[in-house]
């Protein structure tokens, strides 16, 4: 991994120059997506490592359909150009990102490894850096905000770390203006509007699109698409830099937290209501 | 004490240093003997952060008008590479902190301990604790090489308290040339005017889910929180739903609340919500599944509709005013 950094001088140039000023002449769109356990299914940890089980079938992260709403968007408005997906998995497993290819992406390069397994964020967007390399020219890359299984939070601002790019996170509209990148960014007030140069690293929050049904036509037309499948080792990164291996963090405690005390449950029979009325006098809220 | 020197990454609004960044400053000061803070702001800040045991200010320059993520940490991974890095970097799980976070984690080539809730000490590091399955598992992680720990710590995971310190003493740390990654720039900034108590100062906080069926019956919750001097929130699912603004969410992501009272209306309780207010010290729940994960939680469960609970609630608290 050490020569990760020397490389990142070298993606610069692999990434595409910006489209000259005021010609819509299409633009690339990168997006990370992550495949997860249904969220609908209740988490577990496995006993042997700690970590997450992600054994069951993966679905496409609902925070990262925004992601890909949002470029098949930006791309449609630049008028030309494609999205193109990038994954990975442990097990090489298509079904989320036959969703988002569904949907309209083009084509996706899936990292699949058993490798991969365990690995923390940095491990995570250390491959989703390569891979995204490996996809081609990109003027703008996108992620969500975060996983809806990993919680971290922090891979999009290391993916444009070691691309060597400027970022803008929490994003909720993106617009293009020749090479300008303008972004309203969420923020504890209200929101920013910040701006920089193409290509950048842009996270979307969810709920600011609305992520298009994939049409039949759109989930036949899926199954034919390319899906570049590539090991660790392709990708020119040493497999024991990743991974449990790679990770740099370990769990050394799993405890159950404190568990409140339960209450009183009721069934409303139409004076459900009075009870919460008392309540709230109790607690002197009224 | 083997963790020697924390950095406590400050933000500040105006002059006015975050909540956030005063309660780790409580826990940071604990932990280490010496505990400094990094800031985009500059001297400003030095008799509020010295006052809750802050020494030292290092004063990033030169930030006006960027996204702080890049300079922030550029100028803490150069001092780190000089050699005058502290052992661990706090900061808040905020806009900025995770910023800070991600980069300074590639700079440094180490990983961020995210989600911590409480810090403890195992084998001679310090470790975080981070809570998973909506809190009802606690895991605690800690680094396995010696480089500087970065840890992103949960809003109200401390409380914070002044440790009567003098103002801390003020020091220049400067910025790297930072190539393309330094460019990105605020150009205009956006207030969102809200009435009514904030979601993290408000005593009670009243909150509405999926289980309203449709954005309209949101006005349900506004109006139950608005009888309370309450403010509103929302679950995950509606904020995605687009029926409020990301501002209203309440849990993993979004705000972390305490209130004295918590009532969520048509919730059931997702990992991703209740970790954003299961530390509120009253919890009410409506909802029709009575299999609902909010009742494990709630010390009054109501196993019905909220489209009938909280119109007569309301009519009730209506007529008692």
């Amino acid at each position: 991994m050490a020569n990760l950094v020397a490389e990142s001088e070298f993606l610069l140039s692999v990434l595409s120059e910006p489209q000259s000023q005021g010609m819509l002449l299409g633009m690339n769109v990168v997006v990370c997506v992550k495949q997860i356990p249904d969220p609908a299914d209740p988490g577990a940890l496995d006993p042997q490592t700690n970590t997450l089980k992600r054994d069951g079938k993966l679905i496409l992260d609902e925070s990262d359909s925004y992601g890909v709403e949002m470029a098949l968007q930006l791309v449609d408005t630049a008028g030309g150009g494609e999205v193109t997906l990038v994954s990975m998995a442990p097990n090489g497993e298509v079904s989320g990102l036959r969703t988002a290819l569904a949907m309209g992406a083009a084509k996706a390069v899936l990292v699949s490894d058993p490798a991969l397994a365990g690995s923390d964020a940095l491990g995570t967007s250390k491959v989703l850096a390569k891979a995204i390399q490996r996809a081609g020219e990109a003027d703008l890359i996108l992620t969500a905000t975060e996983s809806s299984d990993g919680y971290t939070g922090v891979v999009p601002e290391q993916i444009a770390e070691l691309l060597q790019l400027p970022s803008i996170t929490f994003a909720k509209e993106i617009t293009i203006e020749g090479n300008t990148l303008k972004v309203q960014r969420q923020t504890e007030a209200g929101y920013d509007e910040v701006e920089s140069p193409l290509p950048a690293v842009v996270s979307v929050t969810a709920g600011v699109v609305e992520p298009r049904y994939p049409s039949f036509k759109g989930i036949m037309a899926a199954k034919s698409k390319p899906v570049d499948q590539v090991t660790v080792a392709d990708l020119g990164i040493d497999p024991s830099a990743v991974g449990w291996a790679g990770g740099g963090q370990e769990i050394v405690e799993v405890a159950q937290a404190e568990a409140r005390a339960g209450g009183t449950i009721v069934e409303d029979d139409g004076e459900g209501f009075q009870k919460i009325v008392d309540l709230l006098a109790e607690l002197k809220v009224i | 004490m083997t963790v020697s020197k924390i950095w406590v990454l400050a933000e500040a609004t105006d002059g006015k240093v975050a909540t956030t960044t005063l309660e780790i400053l409580a826990k940071a000061r604990e932990l280490a003997d010496t505990v400094e803070v990094v800031t985009a702001s500059g001297a400003e800040i030095a008799a509020e952060v010295g006052a809750h045991g802050a020494t030292k200010v290092l004063a990033v320059g030169g930030t006006e008008g960027k996204l702080l993520g890049a300079p922030l940490a550029g100028a803490i991974a150069a001092a780190i590479a000089a050699g005058n890095g502290p052992d661990a970097v706090l900061m808040a799980t905020s806009y900025t902190g995770r910023d800070v976070a991600g980069r300074l984690s590639v700079k440094i080539d180490a990983p961020v301990i995210t989600n911590v809730v409480d810090l403890v000490e195992r084998d001679g590091r310090l470790a975080g604790v981070e809570p998973i399955f909506g809190g009802v598992t606690d895991v605690i992680t800690k680094f396995t090489t010696d480089k500087v720990g970065i840890f992103l710590v949960r809003p109200k995971s401390f409380a914070a308290e002044e440790s009567g310190g003098a103002a801390a003493s003020v020091e220049e740390l400067s910025v790297p040339d930072l190539g393309a990654t330094g460019t990105a720039v605020v150009t205009s900034r956006f207030v969102e005017e809200k009435t009514g108590p904030s979601l993290d100062e408000a005593a009670v906080v009243v909150s509405g889910g999926r289980g309203l069926g449709e954005k309209d019956n949101y006005q349900l919750v506004e109006d139950l929180a608005k009888l309370l001097q309450a403010a509103p929130g929302a679950s995950r699912a509606i904020v995605d739903a687009g029926w409020v603004p990301y501002s209203y969410q309440v849990g993993q992501t979004g705000k972390v609340v305490k209130p004295t009272l918590y009532i969520a209306a048509g919730i059931s309780g997702a990992t991703q919500h209740l970790v954003g207010m299961k530390g509120s010290k009253n919890i009410i729940a409506i909802n029709k599944d009575a299999e609902a994960p909010i009742f494990a939680v709630s010390d009054l469960g109501i196993v019905g509709d909220v489209h009938k609970v909280l119109p007569k609630l309301i009519e009730a608290l209506q007529a008692r005013s």
